[in-house]
């Protein structure tokens, strides 16, 4: 049965309902429950989106009946609902993890006092996520995309008292907002060359060459500005790390798997724009590399386990845009959708810790496999998909990447490989340095309760299964189209492939390399950065990279300079000029006014002066 | 009596009544300042209502009375797709300063009476059709504008509200030059008739009777470097008086330059144009990065207006039809989101009675609806799309960088884009610094709105996302107006 119009919208507006209603309800009362709404909100949202899935699977695209927003000459502007391959995926992922997390957080936020704020924040960015793979417009996308940027500032300054969530709040939002200047540039001239923002039409004009290269080529680069922004790629990566003040599981659902991938959906998105514009796919292949590696490198030695995550993060999403760029759509697409399941396990994991030790410094964690073997396993298993071990869901998906890498950007394939290696011994650091040895804090340890381990257990159901969905190419043909093959050959006949033995190599030397330093302790951590102060510190320090942007460019060049000068100059010059011009006509006027026995008021007197000036003006005419 | 006429003089008439009745409670005098706020806003909501959409181009509720014989002034109003937006805007934020004013207690009936003779003005020089007319609510204007800011502001009032006076008086000392001359060469004042003649191009000294009656309107907007009045005007007057400034008074100078340089010069406009987009650009960028320097909250917000104008300059003189639309859309949001802003700056400093934003801190703790509510106007000054600021800078931008009248836009619409950014900066700066961090024991005390401040604050909440949401049934209005202006080129 083909899903109706009105279901579409359902499927979009029902977090967006769920959000009013917290509000209004605790308006009513102020103690009544406020998660159940958006729980429910997105559990039938999370239903609709499988019928739809499976009408798209079945019948091919649906976009609904259009609602006009702007109509100014040529400027009009219409906004619908899309459902196509890449979108219902999409739907899946961010409802399942919305679901998982806000699951999850009824008992990692129990007792807070912004619980009901937090619940309708979290519906709040459904809504906006939602609609951000939704739209059929690019404009109604990009509007989307800013208002999950919006919830992303909420949420990391939900505890706004402090002041580093505070700041790291603002950070967010202004490094993304430099990306958002680019779509907002290439909105402008997209629309200049073609009149439309329909996503649709713009891809069918790509294709048929109907837009200059020059405006394709900046277009494309301006959209990637905008996806390096949200999805944290090198020079714009500074704030996701910053970004962990915000509560934990939404560190899960925003910071990992949805709107950080929304940069990587948005260039599959208007994939056929940069096939028109081939230069641009190699500068996103390119950006995506040494972003992962960068990112690895710095998470190898962070203490905090979200910083970690975090860096992971950043170094996954540079693999997805290797992927998008030089696989294509499904490629990138298969990693950010396995991705978004086992990061989201990972941080959900990290806060299910939290919240027995009451901290994300791993100096302070140690041995709590006893104490927590459900949050233990479950994060393992995590750490397996994200390492890509075989059978495991990052397994598949990071073939793909390294397989599309490996012909055409030969450099790149060697990244990514080392990549895989270093991701592999940061994780399994982490995997010993908390589950392992003594515990080093003073809390009393224990597991966290059954509705924080329950989505512990859903999405490490899906770390090691989702990429299953692919051995029979299923995924790439519904989102590429292609042939498909038999499921036994996918899941066994990987390991055939040299590929595959290149990638589980590194992921092994890397969790070796862990044990040996971490378990068995043959090599001490501390001796090997102690002899290498330089390269640790330049590590621990993030590549200086905050302080060249923060500190140098911001404060020094900018506040401190520049802007510093404008306000000198407009104080003191233009304003100077303004009152020494005053004293002048005062003077003036002090003798005008001694002639005409005082008491002129200045009106009077300009309105005489602005008549001189006519006359002047006149007599200079004739 | 014609309904914009009773828009434009109840106001007046209260004022009137107000002064010459005899003394009663300071209460009483409140009330009827908001009856006679209320009534012209209620007006011009039914004048938007009945407002026909289809024909937004052509001079509607007009009223034409003889006025001056002398020299052939008529008493001649009406709206089109141009003024009805502001004449809304004015009595809306009218009608809101009389509230945010109730809790005034010096010299209150004086205040009222200023309060709504400004209000009359203002709303007298977006329907005048007649240019004797519009100079003279033009002048009126300066007069209440100088005795609230002097009388009732606070740090350097005096220096200011003569600051204010002596800058509009000597623009409008040219504006006058400029009114004479068109007069003496085409015989006419009638701003109807100037517009669909075309005969002010014809003139042999155009370009310099163009710059003549731009130079008013470029003090008032303001365009840089002609903004220094501004930020000391709006710093040192009262909340209300404020949020009049910054909400209605500035966009004189906007809807001026449509109404009289591009409408009866569309030559010249075309042929200045890019002077004037750059100078708006230059305002955004440097106004925008000036802000980031003030350590004042109503200062900060003051520089903020001079960013947001720079871009109704570059909407207007993009000389197309989205571009201008954008910019009237423009100066209808800047009044909502800067009123609210003001509105809310004043809330803080008079219930914490301290304006520095490096002493405030945490407040989101201690009001947390203060807090919110600024937040959400800061929203709108950022342009997050859902409210009326994106839908109008995004149509600026769009219609500017695909302008067909005017060439050479591509770079500068591309350098605006960082005001963008700038403007994002100090606004959620702002908001760290005054809301966010630990709470600070002095603030302790402070009261949080009470529910008419709520109240008002709402309203402009609602109307700040209505637009934001639904544009068009701004625009929709506003297009004809434009449309029509652009006939001539």
């Amino acid at each position: 049965m083909t899903i109706p119009e009105i279901c579409i919208w359902l499927i979009w507006l029902l977090p967006l309902a769920a959000f009013a209603l917290t509000w209004i309800i605790g308006w009513i009362k102020k103690d009544s429950p406020s998660a159940p709404y958006v729980i429910i909100a997105t559990t039938a949202s999370w239903l609709l989106s499988l019928w739809a899935l499976i009408n798209v699977f079945t019948d091919g695209n649906i976009t609904t009946s259009s609602v006009q927003w702007l109509n100014i000459g040529a400027l009009n502007v219409k906004f619908a609902l899309e459902l196509n391959p890449l979108s219902t995926v999409m739907l899946m992922v961010v409802n399942t993890v919305s679901l998982m997390v806000q699951i999850f957080s009824m008992g990692y936020m129990h007792g807070d006092h912004g619980y009901r704020r937090y619940f309708s924040f979290v519906a709040l960015f459904t809504f906006s996520m939602l609609g951000l793979v939704l739209a059929d417009s690019l404009l109604m996308l990009f509007m989307c995309w800013e208002l999950v940027g919006l919830c992303s500032y909420l949420l990391i300054g939900f505890w706004f008292f402090k002041p580093s969530a505070a700041s790291a709040a603002k950070k967010a939002f202004l490094i993304t907002r430099i990306g958002d200047l680019g779509i907002l540039a290439a909105l402008i001239m997209l629309f200049n060359a073609t009149g439309t923002f329909t996503i649709s039409e713009l891809h069918g004009l790509a294709a048929a060459g109907a837009i200059g290269s020059a405006v394709l080529t900046w277009s494309c680069l301006g959209l990637f500005l905008g996806s390096m922004g949200k999805s944290a790629q090198f020079p714009l990566h500074i704030w996701l790390p910053d970004a962990m003040e915000g509560p934990t599981p939404v560190s899960a659902l925003i910071h990992a798997a949805t709107m950080v991938a929304a940069g990587v959906f948005l260039i599959a998105r208007m994939y056929p724009l940069f096939e028109a514009a081939p230069q641009t796919l190699t500068v996103v292949a390119w950006v995506g590399g040494i972003t992962a590696i960068f990112a690895a490198t710095i998470a190898l030695v962070m203490q905090d386990i979200k910083k970690v995550l975090a860096y992971s993060t950043i170094s996954q999403l540079g693999y997805m845009f290797v992927g998008l760029a030089l696989g294509g759509v499904s490629v990138g697409m298969f990693h950010l959708f396995t991705h978004a399941f086992f990061k989201a396990l990972l941080f959900l994991g990290a806060g299910s810790i939290s919240h027995a030790v009451d901290s994300f410094d791993m100096r302070k964690m140690g041995g709590l496999k006893k104490a927590m073997p459900k949050t233990y396993w479950t994060f393992l298993i995590g750490s397996l998909s994200l390492a890509g071990i075989w059978p495991l869901s990052g397994f598949f998906s990071k073939e793909g990447i390294l397989g599309s890498a490996v012909s055409a950007q030969p450099v790149l394939f060697v990244i990514l490989l080392v990549t895989a290696g270093l991701t592999a011994f940061y994780m399994f650091r982490v995997i010993f340095k908390v589950f392992f040895g003594e515990y080093k804090g003073d809390k009393h340890l224990h597991e966290s309760p059954n509705v924080m381990i329950i989505p512990l257990f859903v999405l490490a159901f899906l770390a090691i299964f989702v990429g299953w969905i692919n051995c029979s190419n299923a995924f790439t043909v519904f989102v590429d189209g292609g042939e498909s093959q038999s499921f036994v050959t996918g899941l066994v006949g990987a390991l055939a492939h040299p590929l595959a033995w290149g990638s589980l190599l590194a992921a092994a030397f890397g969790i070796l390399l862990a044990f040996t330093i971490y378990k068995f302790k043959k090599i001490s951590a501390e001796k090997v950065s102690a002899a290498l102060p330089k390269t640790y510190n330049l590590l621990s320090r993030k590549y200086y990279m905050d302080e060249l942007i923060q500190d140098r460019i911001n404060k020094d060049a900018l506040l401190n300079g520049l802007f510093r000068f404008f306000a000198f100059f407009d104080k003191h010059v233009i304003d100077g000029l303004v009152n020494a011009v005053a004293k002048a006509v005062k003077g003036i006027g002090g003798l005008i006014r001694s002639v005409q026995n005082g008491r002129i008021p200045s009106y009077g007197l300009l309105s005489v002066i602005g008549l001189v000036v006519i006359v002047i003006l006149m007599m200079v005419v004739k | 009596m014609s309904i914009l006429s009773l828009i434009i003089f109840i106001p007046i008439i209260g004022a009137i009544i107000l002064a010459l009745m005899p003394k009663v409670e300071d209460k009483i005098y409140k009330y009827m300042a908001l009856f006679f706020a209320m009534v012209p806003f209620a007006l011009s909501v039914y004048l938007f209502i009945v407002f026909d959409r289809s024909a937004s181009n052509t001079i509607q509720f007009e009223a034409v009375h003889d006025w001056i014989h002398a020299f052939g002034a008529t008493y001649h109003v009406g709206v089109d797709g141009l003024s009805m937006p502001m004449v809304i805007l004015t009595s809306f934020l009218g009608m809101v300063a009389v509230l945010i004013s109730w809790k005034e207690h010096l010299r209150v009936r004086e205040f009222f009476v200023w309060l709504l003779i400004l209000e009359g003005s203002i709303l007298g020089v977006f329907c005048a059709l007649d240019l004797v007319l519009f100079f003279l609510f033009w002048e009126i204007e300066v007069i209440p504008m100088y005795f609230l800011i002097s009388i009732w502001g606070s740090g350097r009032k005096e220096y200011s509200a003569l600051k204010y006076v002596i800058y509009t008086l000597f623009g409008s000392a040219f504006m006058l030059a400029g009114i004479v001359c068109v007069y003496v060469s085409t015989n006419t004042l009638d701003m109807v008739s100037l517009a669909s003649s075309g005969i002010l191009s014809a003139v042999s000294y155009a370009p310099l009777l163009f710059f003549l009656l731009i130079l008013g309107f470029c003090v008032k907007l303001p365009v840089v470097p002609l903004h220094t009045w501004l930020p000391d005007a709006h710093t040192d007057a009262p909340t209300a008086a404020s949020v009049m400034l910054a909400g209605a008074l500035i966009k004189m100078g906007g809807y001026g330059i449509m109404r009289l340089c591009v409408t009866c010069m569309p030559d010249m406009a075309q042929h200045y144009a890019l002077l004037f987009e750059i100078l708006a650009v230059i305002g955004i960028i440097y106004g925008g990065a000036i802000t980031l320097r003030q350590t004042d909250i109503k200062r900060l917000i003051a520089y903020s207006s001079v960013s947001h104008m720079g871009f109704v300059l570059l909407g207007i003189f993009s000389l197309s039809e989205i571009g201008m639309t954008g910019a009237t859309l423009q100066m209808v949001s800047h009044g909502l989101t800067t009123g609210l802003l003001f509105a809310v700056a004043g809330l803080v400093m008079h219930n914490a009675h301290e304006r520095n934003i490096a002493k405030l801190g945490g407040l989101g703790q201690t009001t947390p609806k203060i807090a919110t509510l600024f937040i959400i106007a800061s929203l709108g000054a950022i342009g997050l799309p859902t409210t009326s600021g994106f839908a109008a800078e995004f149509s600026i931008m769009t219609g500017t960088y695909s302008s067909t009248v005017v060439a050479g836009t591509h770079p500068i619409v591309m350098i605006a884009l960082l005001g963008l950014l700038i403007g994002a900066g100090y606004m959620l700066w702002t908001v760290q610094r005054v809301f966010f961090g630990p709470k600070l024991d002095i603030y302790n005390e402070m009261e949080d709105a009470n529910n008419l401040e709520m109240f008002y604050c709402i309203l402009f909440v609602i109307l700040i996302f209505t637009i934001g949401l639904y544009p068009d049934f701004m625009t929709s209005l506003i297009k004809g107006g434009v449309s029509a202006v652009l006939a001539m080129l």
